[in-house]
């Protein structure tokens, strides 16, 4: 019977689509538990509140002390953020609201390109451009001695790196509010920027702060492009002109040497595993939140 | 009351304000492929192409990055061919066959979320502690599973938002008219075809830039693989080490490899909006 | 508070045929997101004729006519009680197979769509999902659903071209041949013509007339003045519950409940 048949087909590729989640879910519960089981010796020589707070990172001498580079990751991702949140912004609202058809079609794809240019593009460029220029600007401009490898060069490379994220979904947020909201305000007598400043974003908050967290969980992790430009000291960094060492670069750097010193794979397993708890904690919090803010409008 | 000119002057401000913005984060870009270009250029040759790494080649002699270039492309290639093959499925899964807001679904996608932002160096460490647990070395292998797993995340989500834009009427109609959920995504899919092309290839980017997740798993090699269980090499890798060379012709080089790995990328967005605009023609 | 029209359907079902009736839904009730939404439906859908649902906005009209075709089935916190009878056969048994239900049912929703495909493709959808492969046959089943329609000699030379590129009025007509083509028994309607210019909507309406003597049509609308051009019988819904089913003239000229008469009021003309 044709029917039977169809509904076959149906249910295997049903039972085939669910079994490949399953799959994947397993996948995930088996990291999480691998890298705990691989992190354990050293919390059980060294009690958590020690490992995240002590600053002197020495493994040589026992010292794991994470606070530099959990330190070192906040500075680079915060700085990227103020560069980044406020221009993306202000050129996404541009793009939606004021440029012409053609200005779109010319920068949207231009994003995507940025989208696609690998992390280590952006180190190599940053190395070649950003380091000397802030090792001029801090010179000159303020009289501090950096080499220019620095969690400022950090936070601009990782800042260029999730203007595209940004950007893409900040357009599409905006160009999804109906026309009528704004034309309700436009014919109450307000101008176009209030209305964009009252009702157009307002109603897109949700989007905007989607963005916004999509790009931190991005800067978060990124490892190669930061790595080649912070400056890799385990020292907490006291400016932005200072070098820092944020914790994907830790793990990256050190894999080579883990082996040969006692509980050094340990610790940058506990790495691996911080970043992977942050990141699904933070995940989980800015999507708490998102669905009360949706909830609300 | 603020008088109108003050408002439309606010506005002139924000919009100057708003301009050099955008100006910014398109000269960002001009400024990155510029600069390359700048440098890379110069060493920019055919043998760099077509030749593997000849002796001495790390210390400023002959030969080329084709290993790296192919290794690249092999490992991109099948870890987004299986991404795309996994991914599918279990997207269509979560958004047509699961009522979305149920249990299920709500978690799974917050899982997913999750995993798009794990960055690849945990992959990295995870793959590469499996590998010395079984007593596999690094090798293509090893390279496309940790790619694989890393490219899923995020063909999962990107597709997710793909079928949040199709209407619910499509359902509705081909639900009224007797199809079986398969039969409904089959039509789904083709609806958003232009968005999944772009979604593959922009995994494809993704998995070919990567560095973290190759750095442990991929090792390297100056050969061209031939089996999944060679060392093989990486153009982000290949640039990498040919950066930390104290030798100016080595890092030049270096320059150029990120040319070559800039102009593939290039390439494929250009494909890209290629087929996304000719599948403009059944757009609603 | 609701008027359990037994015997007017009885009656009403003897004069229009002896046959079975097609629908009967016995005591329907549905829940959505927790309120009470369709309570204690009861009623008997006279075959061959058009049957409009009438109510205000909010009192269930489109719910019921959902519930003949199972669309709610993927709703969120949707819960459907007691039967809805095609045929004889209950469509909400356990073993009832959903595909095949809908396939009975045509539906043609408020706002015309589209699949994204070819003219010709939209309405060889449905028949090839079903199984139907022969060239030959789906060009008759196209050009003769066209034709039922009225958009053959508009869209004879240009079958390829995307569907998407038609008048509005022209893609709710497509939308009608796309649903007869799979052959249905009955056909639904969900405020067909709100969206459409008038004289479109009066082509929609002649042809839902001439199909009544092939099919069961059942209407949600919420012009009056639609209800009583076009149909036979009228069911007036009012917060979920019936409060009266009968013959049009009847309703909405000598209605018999207060809540009825206030809202067919100033029909009279």
């Amino acid at each position: 019977m044709q029917v039977n048949y169809r509904l076959i087909k149906d249910s295997v590729s049903k039972n085939v689509s669910a079994g490949l989640l399953l799959l994947i879910l397993a996948v995930i519960v088996s990291i999480f538990f691998g890298l705990s089981a691989k992190a354990y010796p050293l919390l059980e020589k060294i009690s958590l509140w020690e490992i995240l707070t002590e600053s002197v990172w020495s493994p040589m001498k026992g010292k794991f002390g994470f606070l530099p580079f959990i330190l070192g990751t906040l500075w680079v991702t915060i700085l990227s953020l103020i560069i980044a949140v406020p221009l993306c912004l202000g050129a996404s609202i541009y793009l939606v609201e004021y440029a012409t058809d053609r200005l779109r079609n010319m920068v949207l794809p231009l994003m995507n390109v940025l989208a696609a240019i690998p992390p280590v593009l952006y180190g190599v460029w940053g190395v070649l451009f950003v380091v000397p220029l802030i090792s001029e600007l801090s010179s000159l401009v303020f009289g501090i001695n950096s080499s220019g490898y620095s969690v400022l060069a950090g936070g601009i490379v990782l800042a260029v790196m999730i203007f595209p994220i940004m950007v893409s979904i900040m357009v599409e947020v905006i160009q999804t509010i109906p026309l009528e909201l704004r034309s309700v305000s436009l014919s109450l007598g307000a101008t176009k920027w209030e209305t964009i400043q009252h009702v157009v974003l307002r109603k897109a908050k949700p989007g905007i702060i989607a963005a916004i967290v999509l790009a931190v969980s991005r800067a978060f992790g990124e490892t190669v492009a930061v790595l080649m430009v912070c400056g890799n000291i385990p020292q907490i960094p006291k400016s932005i002109f200072d070098a820092g060492y944020p914790i994907p670069a830790l793990i990256a750097n050190n894999f080579g040497e883990m082996m040969s010193i006692p509980l050094y794979d340990s610790a940058l397993m506990f790495a691996a595993l911080l970043l992977f708890v942050l990141i699904f904690g933070f995940n989980l919090i800015s999507r708490l939140i998102l669905n009360k803010l949706e909830g609300k409008h | 009351m603020a008088s109108i000119g003050s408002r439309l002057r606010k506005e002139k401000i924000a919009k100057i304000l708003m301009q050099m913005a955008g100006i910014t984060i398109t000269g960002s870009l001009f400024l990155i492929v510029g600069t390359i270009l700048y440098k890379g250029l110069p060493y920019l040759s055919w043998e760099m192409i077509t030749q593997t790494p000849q002796g001495g080649f790390y210390i400023g002699k002959e030969g080329g990055i084709l290993n790296a270039i192919l290794g690249s492309l092999y490992l991109a290639g099948l870890s987004t061919l299986l991404a795309t093959v996994i991914g599918i499925p279990i997207s269509i899964y979560l958004n047509v066959y699961i009522k979305s807001g149920s249990f299920v679904s709500r978690t799974s996608k917050l899982i997913f979320d999750v995993l798009y932002g794990i960055p690849s160096i945990v992959y990295g460490a995870i793959a590469f502690s499996i590998m010395v647990l079984f007593g596999i070395r690094a090798s293509l292998l090893g390279g496309v599973i940790t790619i694989t797993l890393l490219t899923i995340p995020i063909v999962v989500r990107t597709i997710d938002e793909l079928i949040s834009t199709v209407p619910v009427d499509l359902k509705h109609v081909t639900s009224s008219l007797g199809a079986t959920k398969l039969e409904s995504s089959l039509v789904m899919l083709k609806y958003i075809k232009p968005g999944l092309f772009t979604a593959i290839l922009l995994a494809f980017g993704r998995a070919i830039g990567d560095v973290a997740g190759v750095l442990l798993t991929t090792g390297f090699s100056d050969n061209i693989p031939k089996y999944l269980d060679e060392p093989t090499a990486t153009l982000p890798l290949a640039i990498f080490f040919q950066l930390s060379s104290p030798i100016p012709e080595v890092q030049g080089r270096a320059y150029a490899s990120a040319l070559i790995l800039t102009l593939i990328i290039l390439i494929i967005v250009l494909c890209t909006h290629f087929l996304a605009s000719k599948q403009k023609k059944h757009k609603i | 508070m609701y008027t359990f029209p037994s015997v007017e359907t009885k009656e009403t079902q003897d004069i229009v045929s002896n046959s079975y009736p097609h629908i009967q839904i016995k005591d329907l009730n549905v829940h959505i997101e927790g309120r009470h939404v369709l309570k204690n439906i009861n009623l008997d859908i006279p075959n061959n004729c058009i049957t409009s649902i009438i109510g205000p906005s909010g009192c269930g009209k489109t719910t019921l006519l959902k519930t003949l075709n199972r669309l709610l089935d993927d709703s969120k916190e949707v819960t459907v009680e007691g039967s809805v009878l095609v045929n004889g056969e209950d469509i909400y048994a356990n073993h009832a197979e959903v595909t095949h239900i809908r396939k009975k049912m045509g539906l043609l929703s408020q706002k015309p769509f589209p699949l994204p495909m070819s003219i010709y493709d939209n309405i060889a959808y449905g028949p090839k999902i079903h199984g139907e492969r022969d060239k030959k046959k789906l060009n008759a089943i196209v050009e003769q659903q066209l034709k039922n329609v009225g958009l053959w000699e508009e869209v004879k030379d240009r079958l390829e071209a995307s569907a998407t590129r038609l008048s509005i009025g022209q893609q709710q007509r497509l939308c009608l041949a796309r649903g007869l083509a799979v052959e249905p028994e009955i056909i639904l309607g969900d405020e067909s013509t709100s969206a459409l210019d008038p004289l479109s909507t009066q082509i929609i309406e002649n042809l839902l007339i001439d199909l009544k003597q092939q099919y069961t049509i059942v209407l949600v609308t919420h012009i009056l003045r639609q209800a009583r051009r076009v149909s036979d019988y009228i069911l007036f819904l009012y917060n979920g519950e019936i409060v009266e089913f009968g013959k049009s003239e009847d309703i909405l000229l000598n209605p018999k409940h207060d809540i009825t008469k206030q809202y067919v009021k100033g029909f009279i003309s």
